[in-house]
């Protein structure tokens, strides 16, 4: 009893202790500043609609679901205070379009390859996501088995062009074309209509269809990261030139560092370990 | 040349300098103030990238056969649907009358949807009841959606054919002891199709485009082509090039149907 008071008491001061400490820290930490949209404010842009995992029910003011906690974080190493983080929404074309851009980073699985680095910039990546399979049980019960033969007789979508195109084209090469679609419920429902038998998405996106979405989904199996040669990791986007990119880098160095982001990622992607690798 | 021909000749020639030097004047201000724009190199880079135009191509055009197939089967079908629904709408037996209102009923609908939103709807919903492969394919469903749609644009062409066909036609046709189908088939049918071919080729022209909203449920035509590209080199140029290549086939068919439009109306005349 009078242990826990004294640990609580212990933990309240060192808060207060930080906080008191920070406050000063954050004014005088001048990497950020005049460098952000809105002055004194971080703007960050997420999909519209944002997905789980990655915003928990499209509110990322929230904090909840691993991109929204992730922005947070980095705010927070930044300088901003949760109250001065904005949230806007934008599709993928607009951020990519050239003029202004209305966000200082954009979240939204942005996987960094060498073709858009020329026309955006990236943070280092926060995530790397291995790709996995989704099928529904009726495939599965058929005999379907991870392993690459049986894989390439069955019928392909994409929904993800830069997560899931080389994985099928490259990878299992398939003997029928693949099909494609805007986004992951379309996949979903055309796997409904059992126009396709199976679908690569990142594996918490495949999870999370699995386990809410597609009623009987199975996430087959994932693909080891060593075997694709460019293993899909997401980077934050922004206007090429940013100057913002060393501060956001700078924070996801530390929080890298500090361990926070392995625990951001362990708290709100699912774990994988039961999902077997592709042979 | 008499003096009224000299005078008229000088007066093309003078138009003919005026519309070279305006013109001319349109094109230079474009090329010279558009680069101008501060936006401009940033503009050139995301849509007009010389590399990745050499790269997109070959995919991209030979992602457009597949819009030349399906629009190679949907036409026909197309041309008997509407021509079906037209009649119906003009059928004159009382007996027959819930053919007329089913006619009425099925160009209202087809015609006040959104194409896209037929083919989510038919392309992702029909198959959903469980058909079988490889009837569920999207390109069955999507091609049905595109044929329902526009049959129902077709059907009202035509059947404003068949009324501009005048009734005394049918009325001679019928005292002559024609029956009534033989009056459609031999009289009113052909001076009716024959009229509203123009604007049949308008509406031709408006499904080959609408042939790469079939992309919205699977099938790789050109506008997938270039959205694949487009979100691989996080650049727009991919859609420059498919606009190169409509223009390619539209640009022929729209001056084609212009061409038959100001014959009919000489013909009129």
């Amino acid at each position: 009893m009078s242990s826990f008071q004294l640990k609580a008491f212990g933990f309240g001061t060192v808060l207060a202790a930080i906080a008191a400490l920070s406050t000063p820290t954050y004014a005088m930490d001048a990497c950020a500043t005049g460098k952000t949209i809105t002055e004194g404010k971080l703007t960050i842009a997420t999909g519209n609609p944002a997905y789980y995992p990655w915003v928990h029910d499209d509110t990322p003011q929230s904090g909840k679901g691993f991109e929204a906690a992730v922005g947070y974080a980095v705010a927070d190493k930044m300088g901003f205070a949760k109250d001065d983080v904005v949230w806007v929404r934008t599709s993928f074309d607009e951020a990519i379009q050239p003029g202004a851009k209305n966000f200082d980073f954009n979240m939204q699985q942005y996987s960094i390859t060498e073709e858009r680095e020329r026309v955006v910039d990236f943070s280092d990546p926060y995530y790397a996501a291995p790709a996995a399979i989704l099928v529904r049980q009726k495939t599965v019960d058929a005999g379907l088995k991870p392993e690459m033969a049986a894989l390439k007789a069955l019928k392909w979508g994409v929904a993800q062009a830069t997560t899931a195109l080389p994985v099928v084209t490259q990878t299992i090469q398939p003997e029928s074309d693949p099909l494609f679609y805007d986004d992951t419920a379309n996949a979903v429902a055309a796997m409904q209509a059992d126009q396709i038998d199976a679908a690569i998405f990142d594996l918490p996106t495949a999870l999370y269809l699995s386990a809410v979405v597609l009623d009987d989904g199975v996430v087959l199996g994932q693909f080891p990261a060593a075997q694709s040669d460019n293993p899909d990791q997401f980077g934050m986007l922004m206007a090429e030139g940013n100057p913002i990119k060393e501060c956001v880098d700078a924070a996801l160095a530390e929080l890298k560092t500090d361990g926070s982001l392995t625990e951001i990622e362990a708290e709100w992607l699912q774990a994988a370990t039961n999902v077997p690798l592709v042979k | 040349m008499n003096r009224r021909e000299a005078y008229e000749a000088r007066q093309r020639k003078r138009a003919l300098i005026l519309a070279t030097i305006s013109t001319l004047l349109v094109v230079a201000i474009l090329v010279i103030f558009v680069p101008m724009a501060p936006g401009w190199e940033q503009v050139r880079k995301s849509f007009f990238s010389g590399d990745v135009f050499v790269q997109s191509f070959p995919k991209m055009a030979k992602a457009f056969l597949l819009n030349i197939a399906i629009f190679a089967w949907s036409a026909p079908l197309v041309a008997i649907v509407g021509l079906l629904i037209a009649l119906a709408r003009s059928v004159r037996s009382p007996a027959l009358f819930p053919l007329r209102i089913f006619g009425a009923a099925y160009v209202d609908i087809f015609r006040g949807l959104p194409v896209v939103l037929v083919i989510y709807l038919i392309g992702f919903g029909i198959p959903g009841l469980g058909l079988p492969r490889p009837y569920n394919s999207p390109y069955i469903w999507g091609t049905v959606a595109l044929v329902l749609t526009y049959s129902a644009y077709v059907a009202e062409i035509l059947r404003s054919g068949i009324e501009s066909v005048h009734a005394s036609q049918r009325a001679a046709g019928l005292s002559l002891g024609m029956s009534e189908r033989s009056v459609m088939r031999d009289i009113v049918l052909p001076q009716a199709i024959r009229r509203v071919v123009p604007a049949n080729m308008n509406m031709l022209i408006a499904m080959q485009k609408d042939v790469a909203l079939l992309s919205f449920i699977g099938p790789v035509e050109i506008l997938r082509q270039a959205g694949i590209f487009k979100s691989l080199f996080a650049n727009f140029t991919p859609y420059v090039v498919a606009a190169a290549i409509f223009l390619v086939v539209t640009i022929p068919a729209t001056r084609y149907a212009d061409y038959l439009m100001n014959r009919q109306r000489d013909a009129r005349s």
